[in-house]
């Protein structure tokens, strides 16, 4: 009997996102949302918690990551510091 | 672009981390697989000597403390075994490790505590000495390890200052209160040295943990942090370092120390120590007793389960 993964999302306090913090196994996602407390917000790190089964996440291969992130690379004009600003232009 | 090992190798050498999907060599897969096993397993062995006063300790303030402190390293126990499992491991594998002797867990769990100024002891100076080893974790070139640490470290200096606490208070107590913090320093000072592992010279696996940034400092190094760091705060709470050979170099502000006797760390390991087999057992019996509750979880989510899929139909 192999109890299944979960990976554990929190948020620390109201207006930030939720943050991966680890994994944990349970039975099923209640159980989950139990353990997630008790292991990882002893001290209050959390106002929310978000428990995902791990094999339901797809996540990008870190083989072929310099070709799957490429098309970004050249693309600096993307960024506000490619352009010039003339002298004595404020607000911009 | 660098793939595989040349991407591990370029990482590695711009003191970046890896993460679980990444290329990394074998090698680098089991040395991590068997140190941060044999690390979770410390942490939950390590439940049991303290484990032991939470229904003896003096007053309520003390066992609430007590029991926190044993709750968070279930819970380190827990950080680990999810670090572990990353590599590709499964965490009942591990446990079955422990179980069979294949896997250690840290030497220093295997000494009995046998008075309340034990649990002092316990939370200065082993807590004090895991605390040395793992702040340099923190930065260990495994990207799911190095968070880890970095929970657990915040949470053991709690432990520690406990620790510190109980032995003030114990040695500002009467004659007998202070004699008990003294006998347990005594007890505890020699094991506590050899938590940092054998001398440099015969540490058979640092010098290719250093090179791949699993490890950043030598054994010796961290042993001296822990001296230079230890003896002032004994010289505050007014008992002694058992070391006749103890001398602060004031030049350097270095003490220099009487290496411990590592035959008797090697005859622990193994499975010579005073506790060995009970602390086994009692892990084997723990979880041998908890196995209807993981059968009743897991039949109850089945027919939860079954239940929504019913209805869905």
């Amino acid at each position: 009997m192999i109890e299944p993964l979960w990976e554990v999302f929190i948020r620390s306090r109201r207006g930030l996102s939720h943050v991966h913090v680890g994994s944990l196994h349970a039975p099923d996602a209640t159980m989950a949302l139990r353990n997630a407390r008790d292991v990882y917000t002893r001290r209050q790190e959390g106002v929310s918690i978000w428990v995902v089964p791990a094999t339901d996440i797809t996540a990008s291969s870190p083989d072929e990551k310099d070709e799957f992130f490429d098309p970004a690379g050249d693309k600096v004009y993307r960024h506000p510091t490619f352009y010039q600003v003339p002298e004595g232009v404020d607000h911009l | 672009m660098l793939a595989g090992m040349d991407s591990f190798q370029a990482t590695i050498e711009a003191d970046g981390r890896i993460e679980p999907r990444d290329a990394m060599p074998e090698g680098y897969r089991k040395t991590l697989i068997r140190q941060i096993a044999q690390h979770a397993h410390s942490e939950i062995i390590g439940m049991q000597p303290e484990g032991n006063w939470i229904s003896r300790a003096p007053s309520l303030r003390r066992k609430a403390i007590l029991m926190a402190k044993v709750q968070d390293e279930a819970g380190h126990g827990l950080y680990l075994y999810a670090a572990a499992e990353t590599l590709g491991v499964d965490r009942a594998d591990l446990l079955d490790l422990l179980h069979s002797g294949k896997q250690k867990y840290s030497s220093i769990f295997n000494y009995p505590t046998l008075t309340w100024a034990d649990i002092g002891a316990i939370g200065w100076l082993v807590d004090g000495a895991a605390i040395v080893n793992q702040v340099p974790l923190c930065r260990c070139s495994y990207g799911p390890y190095a968070r880890a640490m970095v929970r657990v470290c915040k949470e053991e200096s709690f432990h520690q200052r406990q620790g510190f606490e109980i032995l003030h208070t114990l040695c500002n107590g009467t004659e007998a209160q202070k004699a008990m913090a003294q006998d347990a320093l005594n007890r505890w000072w020699w094991p506590s040295l050899m938590m940092f592992g054998p001398p440099d010279a015969s540490s058979t696996h640092s010098e290719q943990s250093m090179a791949w940034g699993i490890k950043r400092h030598s054994n010796d190094e961290l042993r001296q942090r822990f001296v230079d760091m230890t003896v002032p705060q004994a010289d505050v709470l007014g008992i002694r370092v058992p070391d006749e050979g103890l001398t602060c170099d004031e030049e350097t502000g270095h003490y220099s120390f009487t290496e411990p006797d590592f035959t008797e760390l090697y005859e622990v390991v193994k499975g010579n120590g005073p506790c060995n087999q009970q602390r086994l057992a009692h892990r084997v019996k723990a979880h041998e007793d908890g196995a209807w509750v993981r059968e009743a979880a897991a039949a109850y989510a089945e027919k939860q389960a079954a239940k929504a899929q019913g209805s869905a139909a």
